[in-house]
């Protein structure tokens, strides 16, 4: 709805500042939003498969669910969708330490714990996912 | 970093506005998703003892199905559902569908609707695959 006479009256006020330079302010530019967005629509459709496979291996015995897990599939699905969770997390859970944690140590605090343990979520789901594919 | 305190509109929920599906759905999309984030540690801790086997096993296995193990699996159950129904809500506002208001509350109640039954229905075959 821009872009009116109304706007072109008003256009000797604004300075060219009004616009982001480069990636703006905080040198990131959309990439946070963004991969919130890409690893939620990945998230979506691999969550259904997810929950469906765990819900298959409801009161399985250990050979049946690591048979189930080292299906070729499965275990792709299994590492893509944990890696995507565990980013996905991360951004989120950044977002609101944000929005919420206001004092700085606490919050610097929170921001380490954060990477390091949805980062270490993510390695240490590769890692069973792999022994459990490899192992059968 | 504000060096004085300055006055802060009041927050979204509680005593000052009137309670709004809209504002509440937003909360709660923050909430299940921290529940999530924390949740995914009990993922991790599973599919380590699926990797180390034997003992290990045996008692996650116990402790998922013990009473407080399945109330943990069905509130975890209930947030992914919403998170997820929710996620895909806000996905088609970013597509710029549904943002007027009369959709905004057809798409917030479906979500609740929805989530219930899709939450009822995974514990159904969780059930049945269970006996």
């Amino acid at each position: 709805m821009s872009g009116g006479p109304e706007t072109s009256r008003a256009m000797p006020f604004r300075t060219p500042l009004k616009r982001a330079r480069g990636l703006g302010s905080g040198k990131s530019g959309t990439s946070h939003f963004w991969y919130q967005r890409v690893t939620a629509v990945v998230l979506a459709p691999l969550a259904i498969w997810f929950v469906a496979t765990l819900v298959s291996l409801v009161g399985a015995d250990l050979e049946t669910a690591r048979a189930i897990i080292a299906r070729p599939w499965n275990t792709i699905i299994f590492a893509v969708f944990l890696v995507t969770m565990f980013w996905h997390a991360k951004l989120g859970l950044q977002i609101v330490i944000e929005d919420y944690v206001h004092q700085r140590w606490l919050e610097i605090t929170a921001h380490f714990l954060n990477h390091f343990l949805c980062g270490l979520g993510a390695i240490a789901s590769l890692y069973a996912i792999a022994r459990i594919a490899f192992a059968s | 970093m504000a060096n004085r305190e300055r006055p802060l509109s009041p927050f979204m929920l509680g005593q000052t506005y009137r309670f709004q599906l809209t504002s509440f759905m937003s909360i709660l999309h923050r909430i299940t998703g921290v529940a999530l984030a924390l949740g995914g540690i009990s993922l991790v801790w599973w599919l380590m003892s699926i990797a180390i086997g034997g003992e290990a096993y045996e008692f996650a296995s116990r402790q998922w199905a013990s009473p407080l193990g399945l109330a943990f699996l069905f509130g975890f159950t209930l947030a992914l559902v919403y998170h997820l129904l929710n996620g895909i809500r806000h996905l088609l506002w970013d597509m710029g569908w549904g943002f007027e208001l009369p959709k905004v509350y057809a798409s917030g109640y479906a979500v609740f609707v929805l989530g219930t039954l899709i939450t009822a229905l995974i514990w159904f075959f969780g059930m049945r695959s269970a006996a």
